[in-house]
């Protein structure tokens, strides 16, 4: 009798390409980024942290209603992100606000899908996603419909869907997965590994000694990758896009990472399931500080530069909260107009009550 | 015109549409070669091929997952739940999401999504095959719920699903797919969602009832008639959302009122209708309005199916004290 498992997970290695002291330990891995593109990439890190940081003290201040932390996660959510064309198609979990704002959606509407705003759930033209979903794993068979939806049309577009570790123990992940398998969907499915699933560690999740080894049994491929190196990310999205496109079949990429804040700003204390060692051990491996180093050793980012990024970006938020604080509430009836195309008897009777409430 | 059973007339409205609109798509567990289970989906492979019309891997939040994902794309899916009992694996997919995909867009997509499902009891089926759940369904802003009870309606409003923007949720008695044939036009024609049709004209009640009960009604009138009552019958066709207008100006017209449904009695279709005609038509009624429902137990599979199921005789028991009140 042949035993398997043992052969199977040691399969799944950490992909990394930039070490934690900002040195490239995979040359060979190197994606083909310009100078241009490796300081967009550093652009794009620092400001969305600085973004979760505003957030964070907005969302304190009651100026902002839902948010989900995303300190951490910068390399494995914006590398996978710039490894897309536009016409790509994103469906985020909640903690996926920033691939949405880079993919195109303003400031704005993302503050007001943290309030709670219609407006906010409305993706400008040429952004091809959903808003943020809020059931653990509902958008993985979702992504799976799109990226078959795609297969069916001949386009050269792929559907990336983004979960955690706690998402990859729903049933609707193994639904998706094994349906992008069995259709050969232009799916890319992103399991961020932040380590906890609100409280309970991912080792609690399964046996599996990783979640990148969850591909197999839909007959996928797999890739486990550092998540706080943001080339290595990068490399492997990109890799996976080309190879979902010529028609090589869905991939499952866990990224390894961790979220520094807590679950979401609505009482969660990461004290109580988490060790400041543990804090420390993960901040010691920080996308942005190594991402700095590399650029630093290729002369191409300085202390100017990156203040620069942080003004603009502290800037931009004073404004987009400014504005999305002075969009009119959104109404009762304003979500009564949005439940059908056309109004149905008993909500044309309602609207009017409410209509009748909401103008005094 | 054609004599076709209401699975006939069901099938002919797939072929309709895929016919009609390329972005159209069925789907589903043994869908494909096999012709689903009751046979709904035969031949509609051969016809346009597998990759519009296919099976699906046995997983049914994954069947209206992927649908939701298929809507977003452009395509007008029309998945098949085996039976409806299985809704309870994909009460997400379908409530939790593609319900609230127009609003969770702020009115920028929608979901022209019909998902197709045999339901009823009286076909001695195992367990989770026979329930009526259309309540559960009706529940959720959203959606519609369309349950036709004869092969004319099947076609006309499973075409009109089919093209509606909204996503539906189009329920097929078991007992009805063979039972009886009738004249069905061969070329496409719609019925309106959300409209009701009076099925037998009355002066003295009002039997409001869908799907597989509008024919326990209809006995039940003709009895009635021999004692000397005039039951009209309505048809609800569509249970979400339901056509108010007409049941309340026949009740204003008979003043009395009894609300059939298979269903249980707590909660559901008939709870509301009854609620909704007290609130506007009190002064009409001459009557409480009453309910004629199955008890509120799990479906008896098989063994006592019978006795649990409303009939006609529960019908008359029912119309009879409302018209000695």
């Amino acid at each position: 009798m042949k035993r398997t498992l043992e052969n199977i997970e040691n399969q799944f290695e950490t992909f990394q390409i930039l070490n934690e002291e900002g040195e490239i330990v995979n040359e060979d891995a190197m994606p083909d980024l310009s100078d241009d593109d490796l300081k967009e990439i550093m652009r794009r890190m620092v400001y969305t942290r600085i973004l979760d940081q505003r957030s964070i003290a907005l969302n304190r201040q009651g100026r902002l209603g839902f948010y989900a932390p995303t300190a951490g996660q910068e390399a494995s959510q914006l590398g996978s992100q710039y490894a897309l064309e536009q016409e790509d198609f994103i469906l985020p979990g909640y903690r996926d606000v920033p691939q949405l704002i880079w993919q195109g959606l303003p400031l704005t509407k993302a503050f007001l899908f943290s309030k709670g705003h219609y407006v906010g759930n409305q993706m400008p033209e040429g952004v091809n996603a959903v808003s943020p979903q809020i059931i653990i794993g509902a958008q993985i068979t979702q992504a799976a419909g799109v990226g078959i939806g795609f297969k069916k049309r001949g386009e050269s577009n792929v559907a990336i869907t983004y979960t955690g570790d706690g998402g990859a123990s729903q049933g609707d992940f193994y639904e998706g997965v094994n349906f992008a398998g069995a259709f050969g969907g232009h799916n890319i499915f992103v399991v961020q590994n932040n380590q906890f699933a609100i409280s309970v560690p991912v080792e609690k999740q399964s046996a599996a000694q990783t979640i990148a080894q969850k591909a197999v049994a839909a007959g996928v491929e797999g890739i486990q990758v550092d998540g706080m190196d943001v080339l290595a990310v990068y490399a492997v999205t990109k890799d996976a896009r080309e190879r979902a496109i010529n028609g090589e079949g869905p991939t499952l990429i866990e990224t390894m990472t961790y979220r520094y804040g807590p679950h979401t700003m609505a009482g969660d204390d990461p004290t109580r399931y988490r060790t400041g060692d543990m804090d420390d051990e993960w901040e010691k491996k920080d996308p942005i500080v190594r991402f700095r180093k590399y650029l630093e050793g290729k002369d191409l980012w300085s202390e100017d530069e990156e203040n620069e990024v942080i003004e603009k970006a502290k800037e931009e938020i004073k404004a987009a909260i400014k504005e999305a604080d002075n969009t009119p509430k959104q109404k009762v009836t304003d979500l009564m107009d949005i439940m059908y195309e056309e109004l149905p008897q008993n909500l044309k009777e309602q609207r009017e009550e409410y209509a009748e409430k909401e103008s005094k | 015109m054609a004599q076709m059973t209401m699975i006939q007339a069901i099938t002919d409205a797939m072929r309709t549409e895929l016919g009609n609109d390329e972005n159209v798509l069925v789907f589903g567990e043994d869908v494909g070669q096999n012709g689903g289970v009751f046979r709904a989906t035969e031949g509609l492979q051969d016809e346009f091929g597998e990759d519009r019309v296919f099976d699906t891997p046995l997983a049914e939040s994954g069947i209206n997952g992927m649908a939701v994902g298929l809507a977003l794309t452009g395509f007008r899916p029309v998945p098949e739940i085996q039976f409806f009992g299985f809704v309870y694996e994909t009460m997400d997919a379908i409530s939790g999401q593609m319900a609230r995909y127009r609003y969770r867009s702020g009115g920028t997509r929608q979901m022209p999504i019909t998902v197709r499902s045999p339901f009823g009891g009286g076909v001695h089926t195992p367990e989770l095959h026979a329930d009526s759940l259309e309540g559960l369904m009706a529940q959720q802003p959203g959606l519609k719920v369309v349950i036709p009870s004869n092969p004319y309606d099947a076609k006309g409003l499973l075409i009109q699903s089919i093209r509606d923007n909204d996503p539906v949720i189009f329920l097929e008695h078991m007992k009805l797919y063979r039972s009886f044939r009738e004249e069905v036009p061969e070329d496409e024609y719609t019925v309106e969602l959300g409209k009701a049709n009076v099925k037998r004209e009355g002066t003295d009640v009002t039997l409001v009832a869908y799907g597989a009960m509008v024919h326990s009604a209809l006995k039940a009138a003709e009895q009635l008639e021999e004692d000397g009552v005039s039951a009209e019958v309505i048809d609800l066709r569509t249970v979400s959302p339901v056509d108010y207008e007409t049941i309340l100006e026949s009740v204003e017209k008979t003043n009395r009122a009894v609300v059939i449904q298979e269903a249980q009695k707590q909660a559901g279709i008939a709870a509301s209708i009854a609620a909704e005609i007290q609130e506007k038509a009190i002064l009409h009624l001459e009557a409480p309005v009453m309910r004629v429902t199955a008890p509120d137990t799990i479906y008896p599979f098989t063994q006592a199916e019978g006795v649990w199921l409303p009939d006609h005789t529960s019908i008359i028991e029912k119309v009879e004290s409302v018209m000695n009140f």
